[in-house]
C-alpha cells in the first residue's frame, strides 16, 4: 500500500484555494463565508437557470454534471424545500448519463434496494425504512484529521455547493441502474477536515440502532456495516456524498439522510445513512470483505473480467431493459480511475 | 353411494389442482398489471424456483403424513404434486434460458459448466425430467420393480435443489435452511429406525402399556 498517496492528498491540497483560506480562518466564520459565497452564487445563477440547461447532451469531459447553478449551498434543509420544487421544473425523462443512457425511473430507484438493515428482499427497505429518523442527525469525524468533530447534518452538509450528477450504479449481483444523484464531492469534505500525513484511509460507518433498523436485529451481517476508500479513491473528484436524488431529499430506504456514492465500484461500496467517517492508517474491515472474504474485497472495483466466485460479472442487466448488456470496465469509468490502480493485479486486489 | 365418492374425489382433485395453479396464476395476473417490480425477470426466477421447491416437499411429505395419519388417499396426490414441482421448475429454467440469458448459449454453458450453484440446478432439473417422463402407468409397468429405486431420485433432486437456493443467496441464508431442515426432516422420517419408531407410537397407549409390562 505504500504508492497510496499522502502525495496525491497534498497535491489536492495544493490545487484547493478553499482549504488554505480555512487553515486560517476559524471554522465557523469559514463555514459562514462558504455559505455566503453559496448564496450569491445562487443569486447570480437564478436568472441563468433554465430546464433546457438540465438536459445535458454529450459533450467532452464530465456531461454527467447537471448543471447545478441555482441548488443552495444552504445544506438539505427541511424536507422538501429547494428539492421538490427542483422535481418540478427539471424534465428528468430528457436527462441521460454521458452514455446517453436513459435514467432509470424514480420508482424504480426507489423500491428496488439493497439495505439489510431494513430486510434482505429488495422491496424490504422501501417498506420497512419509515422507522428511520434522518432528523436530527449528526455525523462523526474522527481519527486522523486536524479537527475531529461531531457535525450537525446541517453544519456538515451547508458548506458545500450541491451538484446533480448521473452516475450508473452496478450492484454485485449484476443488475445496474442509471441514477440522478444530489450531493458534493467527497474531496470536499476530506479537505475540510484536514487529514493528518498518517490518513491512507477513509473508513465510513451506517448507524447501528435496532430500532430504527429492524434489519440489524438479525445477524445477516456483522453490523454496524462499514465500508472504506483508499485515501486517493475518496479524494477522486467522482467520489461524491449525495444528500438526494432526482432533485429531492434521500428517501430512507436509499440511504437519507447522507451517503456514499462511488460509481466505479460496486454498490456495496455505497453505504447509505452515515453516521461517521475516520481516517485510518490501516485499511478498514468492510462489512462485505468480513462476511465472506472470498467473495468480496476491499476494493470492488466493477471489473468484467474479474468474476464473483459464483456467478459471471461478464454482463449486468440494466432496471427496465429485457436484454443484458456488457459490463464495462470500472463502470464506465475507466478513463477518470484506472490510474487510480495502475500496476496492480485487479484479479488479486479484487 | 359410489357416485357421491367419486364426486366427492373429482373435487378434491379439482381443488388440488386449483391451489397448485394459483401461485402461477397470480404471477401471471402481477405480470400482466405490471406489479413484478423493478426487475420483474428476477422476480418471475425466484417465484417459480420457490414454489417449485415448496412443491418437491410437498411431494416428499406425503408418504411420512400417510404413515403418521393412516389417510391413504393421500397417496393419490404424490405423483400429480411431483409433475406440478416439474411444472415450476421447468418454468423456472425456462425463464432463465429464455428471459435471463435469451439463449445466449455461450454464457448457457458457461454457467452450467462453471457455476456450481447452476450446474446443481440443472443436475436436478434433468433428473426431474426423468422422473416426469417415468411418472406414466406405462413406464410404471415397464419398469417394474427397478421403478421404484429410479423414482428414490426424488431425494437427490430435492437436495440438490435446496443446495442450489443455498449458493444463489448472498447472506441471508435463512429461507434455503428452513427448506434444508424441512426436507432433511422428510428424509429422515423414511429411515426404518424413524419408521419403526413412528408405528410404535401410532400404536398407541395400550400397545406402550403392555410393552412396559414386557419391560419389566
Amino acid at each position: 500500500m505504500g504508492r497510496v498517496g499522502g502525495g496525491c492528498v497534498r497535491i489536492h491540497i495544493h490545487g484547493s484555494d478553499e482549504i488554505r483560506s480555512s487553515e486560517i480562518t476559524p471554522e465557523r466564520i469559514y463555514m459562514n463565508r462558504r455559505r455566503f459565497v453559496g448564496r450569491a452564487a445562487k443569486l447570480a445563477a437564478a436568472a441563468a437557470v433554465s430546464p433546457s440547461l438540465l438536459a445535458c447532451g454529450p459533450s467532452p469531459g464530465r456531461s454527467e454534471e447537471l448543471d447545478d447553478a441555482g441548488h443552495q449551498s444552504g445544506g438539505v434543509g427541511p424536507s422538501g424545500a429547494g428539492g421538490r420544487s427542483g422535481i418540478q421544473e427539471r424534465d428528468w425523462s430528457a436527462v441521460r448519463s454521458e452514455l446517453d443512457e436513459p435514467l432509470t425511473p424514480y420508482d424504480d430507484v426507489t423500491t428496488y434496494n439493497n439495505f439489510y438493515e431494513f430486510g434482505t428482499g429488495k422491496t424490504d427497505p422501501a417498506r420497512n425504512a419509515h422507522t428511520l429518523r434522518p432528523r436530527p442527525w449528526s455525523i462523526a469525524v474522527e481519527g486522523e484529521v486536524a479537527r475531529p468533530a461531531v457535525y450537525d447534518l446541517e453544519d456538515f452538509v451547508s458548506p458545500h455547493r450541491l451538484v446533480d450528477r448521473v452516475y450508473r450504479l452496478r450492484c454485485v449481483e449484476a443488475w445496474s441502474m442509471v441514477v440522478p444523484w444530489r450531493g458534493f464531492p467527497l474531496a470536499d469534505l476530506i479537505r475540510r477536515v484536514e487529514p493528518t500525513g498518517k490518513a491512507r484511509f477513509v473508513e465510513f460507518t451506517t448507524l447501528h440502532d435496532p430500532e430504527q433498523m429492524p434489519g440489524q436485529r438479525r445477524g445477516v451481517l456483522d453490523w454496524p456495516y462499514v465500508e472504506g476508500l483508499r485515501l486517493d479513491e475518496a479524494m477522486h473528484p467522482l467520489a461524491l456524498l449525495a444528500t438526494g436524488v432526482y432533485g429531492r431529499d434521500l428517501p430512507n430506504q436509499n440511504g437519507a439522510p447522507l451517503r456514499l456514492v462511488v460509481p466505479w465500484k460496486y454498490g456495496f461500496k455505497s453505504l447509505k445513512s452515515i453516521v461517521r467517517l475516520r481516517l485510518t492508517e490501516e485499511m478498514p474491515a468492510t462489512a462485505w470483505a468480513v462476511a465472506a472474504p472470498r467473495e468480496y474485497g476491499f476494493y470492488a472495483n466493477v471489473n468484467p473480467e474479474v468474476n464473483h466466485p459464483r456467478w459471471s460479472q461478464a454482463r449486468e442487466r440494466r432496471l427496465g431493459q429485457l436484454r443484458k448488456r456488457p459490463t464495462l470496465m470500472f463502470n464506465g469509468y475507466a478513463e477518470q480511475v484506472e490510474q487510480l490502480y495502475a500496476g496492480m493485479d485487479l484479479s488479486r486486489s479484487f | 353411494m359410489a357416485s357421491s365418492a367419486r364426486r366427492r374425489r373429482a373435487a378434491a382433485k379439482a381443488a388440488v389442482w386449483a391451489s397448485a395453479l394459483t401461485p402461477a396464476a397470480w404471477l401471471i395476473w402481477r405480470a400482466t398489471h405490471g406489479e413484478l417490480g423493478a426487475n420483474p425477470i428476477e422476480e418471475v426466477l425466484h417465484r417459480t424456483g420457490w414454489w417449485g421447491l415448496v412443491l418437491l416437499t410437498t411431494t416428499l411429505a406425503i408418504t411420512p403424513v400417510r404413515r403418521l395419519t393412516g389417510w391413504h388417499p393421500i397417496l393419490r396426490y404424490r405423483r400429480l404434486a411431483g409433475l406440478f414441482a416439474f411444472f415450476y421448475l421447468t418454468l423456472h429454467f425456462s425463464t432463465y434460458l429464455l428471459l435471463d440469458q435469451w439463449l445466449a448459449w455461450k454464457y448457457i454453458l458457461e454457467d452450467i459448466a462453471e457455476r456450481p450453484f447452476i450446474t446443481v440446478g440443472f443436475a436436478a432439473w434433468l433428473l426431474l425430467l426423468t422422473l416426469a417422463i417415468t411418472s406414466t402407468r406405462g413406464w410404471i409397468r415397464r419398469l417394474g420393480v427397478r421403478w421404484q429405486r429410479l423414482h428414490r431420485l426424488i431425494y437427490l433432486v430435492s437436495a440438490l435443489g435446496v443446495l442450489h437456493f443455498y449458493w444463489n443467496v448472498k447472506a441471508d441464508t435463512r429461507e434455503p435452511l428452513i427448506f434444508a431442515a424441512v426436507i432433511g426432516l422428510l428424509l429422515l422420517a423414511r429411515l426404518p429406525a424413524v419408521q419403526r419408531a413412528v408405528s410404535r407410537a401410532r400404536a398407541g397407549p395400550a400397545l406402550r402399556a403392555g410393552r412396559h409390562v414386557a419391560e419389566r
